[in-house]
C-alpha cells in the first residue's frame, strides 16, 4: 500500500514541457554576449586585412592574410603613426603607468589605512577628512590646475609625473580601511600580547591577511591605470612617454585621415591595447568581481 | 606563577561610560577565577585592564610583586585566549602557537621543541601544519589553548573561550580547561557570562554587576548563601524563587502562612524570601498550597512551574515523584529559606 | 579605529606622510588654484592677470555656446544613464535565472569592462563610419543619412550608443552581485507567495535591489560626466568644430587649446560644485542603503 502511493508521483508525472521561459532567458543572454564582443572581435578580424580593403570596404567578417604583418607592423616599425616610437615602446609605457599606479596606490593606501585604522591618533579624524575629500572631486574636473602644478614642478613627460598625480585620490584607502575595520579586533589584541609591534603586526599579520584584497584592487587599479587616457594626454608630449591608450589619438587620427591609411596596423594596436587589461580581468574574475563590489561600498 | 591583585581600579572610558567601578580583589597563586555577570556587566573590561588591552583609569594593577599599569600586554608575562579565538588565518597551526616565542627571540629549535609538547599536550599533533581554516570549531579552541600554554605564562586570561562552541563540546573543553589548568597549576582569570561554566570551573567566582563586583565567594558560597537578589537570580538554573512576603515578631509571613521561618528580630516589613527550587519538598501533609501549571521533563529531575500565593514559583523533584498539574501541598526547607532586603536586594 | 589602538607617534605619521603629501600637492594645492584663477582673467601670452572678481562665471552663464552643451551633458548623462541600467538589469536578472553557462555568460558580459573608452571610441569610429561602417548602413535602412562628425545628431547618437556600451559591464556587475545576494530564503518565501514571476520581480527582487540602483545612478552619472571624455574625444575625431561635447570637455578645449586659463577654471569650479552636489547627495543614499540591510 505504502508502495504504491509512494511510486504514483512518478507514474503520473507531467511529460518533459519544453521551457520557453528559459529558452527566453538564454535568447536574451545570448543577444547581450553578442552586443558585447562582437565590436572588439570584428576589429580583430578586420585587423588582418590589408589597408586597402579595409579603407575601400570596412568591417571585415572573415579572417584575412595580413594580422601577422600588421601586428608585426605596429609593434616593431617607427613611424607608423609616430615617428619615433613603436608599438612595443608604447606597450611597456603603459604597463609601467598600469603597474606602477596600481603598486603605488596599493602601498601607499594601504599604509594610511593602517594609520587610520590601528593608531590612537588625535590627528586621525582630521587626516581622515583631509584624505576622504578627495574622493569628491575627480582628477578630470581638476585637471588644468593640475597640470599646470606638473609644470611647475618641472614633472611634464615623466614617468613620475604621469604616475604620482593619479595616485593623489582616496579610493584605494578608503577599500583597505574598510577592509581593516573588518578584520576581528582580537586578531591585534592576540598579536600585541604576542609580543608583535605595530610594525611587526603590520608586516607578519595584516599585509598577509589582505592578499586577497591587495590581488582584487591590483587589477581594478591596473585597469584603471591602464586605461588612463587625459592626464596621459596632457602630461605626454614627448612620444617615448606614450601609452598605447594615449596612442590611441594618433590611431585615429591616422585612421580617419585617408592620406596615410595605414588602417591595419591602427587596428592591430588598438586590439594590443586591449589585450592586457581584458586578459587580466577575465583570469582573475572572480577577484575582480570582488574588488569592484567591495570597494565602491 | 604569580599572585594578581587589583587595588581601587576603575574604569572609566573617554565618553563617561564607567565599566567598572572601584575593585579591589586579589587572585591566589595557582588560583582559578572565574569573573561572572551578564553582559555589560564589566567582566571583560576587567580582564581586558588585566591583559593591558584597556588602559587603568585609576588603581594599582600588580602581577606577582610587579605594579604592571603601564607595561606593555608583552610583558606583562600573561597568555589569553579570546572568544573568537583570534588565530592568524594566514598561518599553520604550528606558526600560530610559536609566533610569540619567535617575538620574543626565542631559538628557533627550542620553540620546535615547546610547539611539539603543547601540541602534545592538547592533541593537536597531526594538526600542526593545517590552517585555522580547515580546522573544527574545537581544534581551533585548542590551538588557541595551545598558544596560551606554549608561552608558560604567569597568568591565563580566558575571554569567554567556549561560548562559539556547541553544548556538547563545551562541557568536554570546560573539563580539559579545568584539567589543563590544574596540571600546569598557572594562576587563571576566566570571564564569562555563564553560570553553569562559573559554578563548575572556578575556585572562586567573582559575581559582577553594573560595573560592581555583587558577590566573592567559592562556587558552593555563592550558590547557598548569595549575597543579594542578584546573584541568588542570577547563579543556578532555575534560578532561586523569590517571594515578596512580610516580616513582623520574628516571623515571615505570606499571604495567610504565618511563621514560614524566623526573621531577625530587627526587621519588620516587606522582605523578599529566596529557596531554590531543590529546597522545597512535595508533601501531602505540607503547609504550604502550590498550583502547577506546567511540569518540565528533564530526565532527571522535573520542573514544575506555578504559583504559590500568586507569586511565580518553580519545584524541582528527582525524577521518581508522581507529578500531576493542579493544586498540590508543599514544604520549605527551613535551613535553606533566605531574606533579602526589598530595597537594596542584600541578604538580611 | 580599533578599540585597542596603538600609542605610538611617529609611526603612524610616517604611515600617513606619503598620502598625504602627494594629496597636498597634487589634489589642494591644484584644486585652490583653480577656485583663485577662476576670478583672475589670465593674459593669453603669459604676462600676468587681473583680477576680474565673479566676470569669470557671469560671462559663463551668459554664453549660449556654453549653455548649449550644459544641456547637452544633462541630456548625454540621462541617456547613457537609463539605457546602461536598463540593458544591465534586464541582463544580470537572466544571468542570475539561468543554472546551465552563467559562469560563461557572465565572462561574456563583462569583460569590455576592460576597455579604455577612447578604445571604445576608435570601435565606434569603425562601425558609424560614413561609408562602410554597420551602423550607418543601419541607419540608412531608416533613411537617416548618418554623417558621423559632420552632422551634430548623428554624432551625439553614436557617442550614446558607445557610452551606453561601455558601461554596461559595470552595471551588470553590480546588478548581478546585488541580485545574488538576496537571501535565497526571501526568494523562496516569494515563489510560496506568488506565481508570477513578473510580479516577484517587482513585488520583491527589485526593492531589495533599489539599493543598488541607487547607488549605480550616481556612479552613471559620474561615468557620463567624466569618464566618457575619451569617447567623446575619439568620436569627434580630433575636430571639436559644431560637434556635440560635454562640459569636461568643453574645460580641457578652453583650458588647453583655447588657452582661456580663467575661464577654465571657473568651468572646472562649477563642475566641482555639481560633484559636491552629487557627492552630499550619494552619502544621503548610502545613509539609506544602511537602512534596507
Amino acid at each position: 500500500m505504502a508502495d504504491t502511493t509512494l511510486d504514483t508521483p512518478a507514474v503520473t508525472r507531467k511529460p518533459r514541457r519544453i521551457r520557453w521561459e528559459t529558452i527566453g532567458d538564454h535568447f536574451v543572454l545570448i543577444l547581450g554576449s553578442l552586443l558585447m564582443i562582437l565590436p572588439p572581435l570584428l576589429a580583430l578580424t578586420t585587423a588582418s586585412h590589408d589597408a586597402v580593403t579595409i579603407h575601400r570596404e570596412g568591417i571585415q567578417l572573415g579572417l584575412g592574410d595580413d594580422l601577422g604583418k600588421n601586428f608585426n607592423a605596429a609593434m616593431f616599425e617607427k613611424g607608423g603613426f609616430t615617428q619615433t616610437v613603436d608599438g612595443t615602446l608604447m606597450l611597456m609605457n603603459s604597463f609601467i603607468l598600469g603597474i606602477g599606479f596600481a603598486v603605488g596606490k596599493i602601498i601607499i593606501s594601504m599604509m594610511a589605512a593602517y594609520a587610520i585604522v590601528y593608531f590612537r591618533l588625535r590627528f586621525a579624524t582630521l587626516a581622515f577628512w583631509v584624505i576622504f575629500t578627495t574622493l569628491l572631486l575627480p582628477l578630470e574636473v581638476r585637471i588644468l590646475p593640475s597640470y599646470e602644478a606638473i609644470q611647475k614642478l618641472g614633472l611634464t613627460n615623466t614617468y613620475t609625473g604621469l604616475i604620482v598625480p593619479l595616485i593623489a585620490s582616496a579610493t584605494g584607502t578608503f577599500f583597505f580601511r574598510q577592509f581593516f575595520m573588518s578584520v576581528p579586533e582580537e586578531l591585534a589584541e592576540a598579536a600585541r600580547i604576542d609580543g608583535a609591534g605595530p610594525w611587526k603586526f603590520f608586516i607578519d599579520i595584516l599585509v598577509p591577511l589582505s592578499r586577497t584584497m591587495i590581488a582584487a584592487i591590483f587589477i581594478i587599479m591596473f585597469v584603471f591605470g591602464w586605461n588612463q587616457y587625459l592626464w596621459p594626454t596632457l602630461i605626454t608630449t614627448d612620444e617615448s612617454f606614450f601609452t598605447l591608450v594615449r596612442g590611441i589619438k594618433q590611431i585615429v587620427l591616422t585612421y580617419t585621415d585617408s592620406q596615410i591609411p595605414e588602417h591595419g596596423q591602427a587596428l592591430a594596436l588598438a586590439i594590443v591595447a586591449m589585450i592586457p587589461p581584458v586578459a587580466i580581468v577575465i583570469f582573475f574574475q572572480n577577484w575582480f568581481v570582488k574588488g569592484l563590489t567591495e570597494s565602491d561600498k | 606563577m604569580a599572585q594578581v591583585s587589583l587595588e581601587g581600579i576603575r574604569k572609566v572610558y573617554p565618553n563617561g561610560f564607567k565599566a567598572v567601578q572601584t575593585t579591589s580583589f586579589t587572585i591566589q597563586d595557582g588560583e582559578f577565577v572565574v569573573l561572572v555577570g551578564p553582559s555589560g556587566c564589566g567582566k571583560s573590561t576587567l580582564l581586558r585592564m588585566i591583559a593591558g588591552l584597556e588602559d587603568i583609569t585609576e588603581g594599582t594593577l600588580k602581577i606577582g610583586d610587579r605594579v604592571v599599569n603601564d607595561v606593555d600586554p608583552a610583558d606583562r608575562d600573561i597568555a589569553m585566549v579570546f572568544q573568537n579565538y583570534a588565530l592568524y588565518p594566514h598561518m599553520t597551526v604550528r606558526k600560530n602557537i610559536g609566533y610569540g616565542l619567535k617575538n620574543r627571540g626565542t631559538p628557533a629549535s627550542e620553540i620546535a621543541a615547546k610547539v611539539e609538547d603543547a601540541a602534545k599536550m592538547l592533541n593537536l599533533t597531526e594538526y600542526l601544519d593545517r590552517k585555522p581554516a580547515q580546522l573544527s570549531g574545537g581544534q581551533r579552541q585548542r590551538v588557541a589553548m595551545g598558544r596560551a600554554v606554549v608561552r608558560d605564562p604567569a597568568l591565563f586570561l580566558f575571554d569567554e573561550p567556549l561560548s562559539n562552541l556547541d553544548a556538547k563540546l563545551r562541557n568536554q573543553m570546560r573539563i580539559e580547561i579545568k584539567a589543563l589548568q590544574r596540571r600546569l597549576g598557572t594562576t587563571a582569570v576566566y570571564v564569562t557570562h555563564d553560570q553553569v561554566e562559573a559554578m563548575t570551573m572556578a575556585d572562586r567566582i567573582i559575581v559582577l554587576n553594573a560595573g560592581r563586583i555583587e558577590q566573592i565567594g567559592t562556587p558552593s558560597e555563592i550558590y547557598h548563601n548569595p549575597a543579594s537578589t542578584f546573584v541568588a537570580s542570577f547563579m543556578g538554573a532555575p534560578p532561586m524563587n523569590l517571594i515578596e512576603a512580610e516580616a513582623s515578631d520574628g516571623q515571615v509571613r505570606l499571604n495567610g502562612y504565618d511563621g514560614l521561618m524566623p526573621a531577625p528580630q530587627a526587621v519588620s516589613g516587606p522582605v523578599t524570601m529566596g529557596v531554590r527550587p531543590e529546597d522545597v519538598e512535595l508533601d501531602e501533609n505540607g503547609s504550604v498550597s502550590f498550583q502547577v501549571d506546567i511540569l518540565e521533563e528533564l530526565g532527571a529531575h522535573r520542573l514544575l512551574h506555578g504559583t504559590l500565593a500568586d507569586q511565580p514559583f518553580t519545584v524541582m523533584v528527582g525524577k521518581d515523584h508522581s507529578v500531576h498539574t493542579g493544586e498540590t501541598r508543599i514544604t520549605l526547607k527551613h535551613d535553606a529559606l533566605r531574606l533579602f532586603d526589598v530595597e537594596t536586594g542584600k541578604v538580611l | 579605529m580599533k578599540r585597542a589602538g596603538f600609542d605610538t607617534i611617529w609611526l603612524p605619521v610616517a604611515l600617513l606622510l606619503p598620502q598625504l603629501m602627494i594629496i597636498a600637492i597634487f589634489f589642494y594645492w591644484p584644486a585652490g588654484w583653480a577656485l583663485q584663477s577662476s576670478f583672475f582673467l589670465q593674459d593669453p601670452f603669459g604676462f600676468g592677470s587681473t583680477f576680474v572678481g565673479a566676470d569669470n562665471y557671469t560671462s559663463l552663464l551668459g554664453n549660449d555656446q556654453y549653455k548649449r552643451i550644459a544641456w547637452f551633458t544633462v541630456v548625454f548623462s540621462i541617456l547613457v544613464t537609463f539605457f546602461s541600467l536598463a540593458i544591465a538589469l534586464l541582463l544580470a536578472v537572466k544571468a542570475d535565472k539561468v543554472i546551465r553557462g552563467a559562469r560563461s555568460y557572465r565572462t561574456l558580459l563583462m569583460w569590455v569592462y576592460a576597455i579604455a573608452p577612447p578604445v571604445a571610441g576608435f570601435l565606434g569610429i569603425l562601425f558609424f563610419d560614413q561609408s562602410t561602417g554597420p551602423m550607418t548602413k543601419f541607419f540608412g535602412l531608416f533613411g537617416w543619412e548618418f554623417k558621423l562628425g559632420v552632422d551634430y545628431n548623428a554624432t551625439a547618437t553614436a557617442m550614446i550608443i558607445v557610452a551606453v556600451w561601455k558601461q554596461i559591464p559595470v552595471n551588470f556587475i553590480f546588478f548581478l552581485s546585488g541580485l545574488q545576494s538576496i537571501p535565497r530564503s526571501v526568494r523562496e518565501a516569494a515563489m510560496i507567495d506568488n506565481r508570477s514571476s513578473t510580479r516577484r520581480f517587482w513585488d520583491v527582487t527589485f526593492p531589495l535591489l533599489a539599493p543598488t540602483a541607487f547607488f549605480l545612478l550616481i556612479i552613471n552619472i559620474t561615468y557620463a560626466l567624466f569618464d566618457t571624455f575619451g569617447i567623446i574625444d575619439a568620436l569627434m575625431k580630433g575636430e571639436p568644430g559644431n560637434n556635440p561635447m560635454t562640459l569636461v570637455y568643453k574645460v580641457y578645449l578652453d583650458g588647453f587649446r583655447g588657452n582661456d586659463l580663467g575661464g577654465s577654471s571657473a568651468q572646472s569650479v562649477v563642475l566641482m560644485a555639481l560633484v559636491l552636489i552629487l557627492t552630499v547627495f550619494q552619502f544621503r543614499l548610502v545613509e539609506r542603503r544602511i537602512h534596507y540591510t
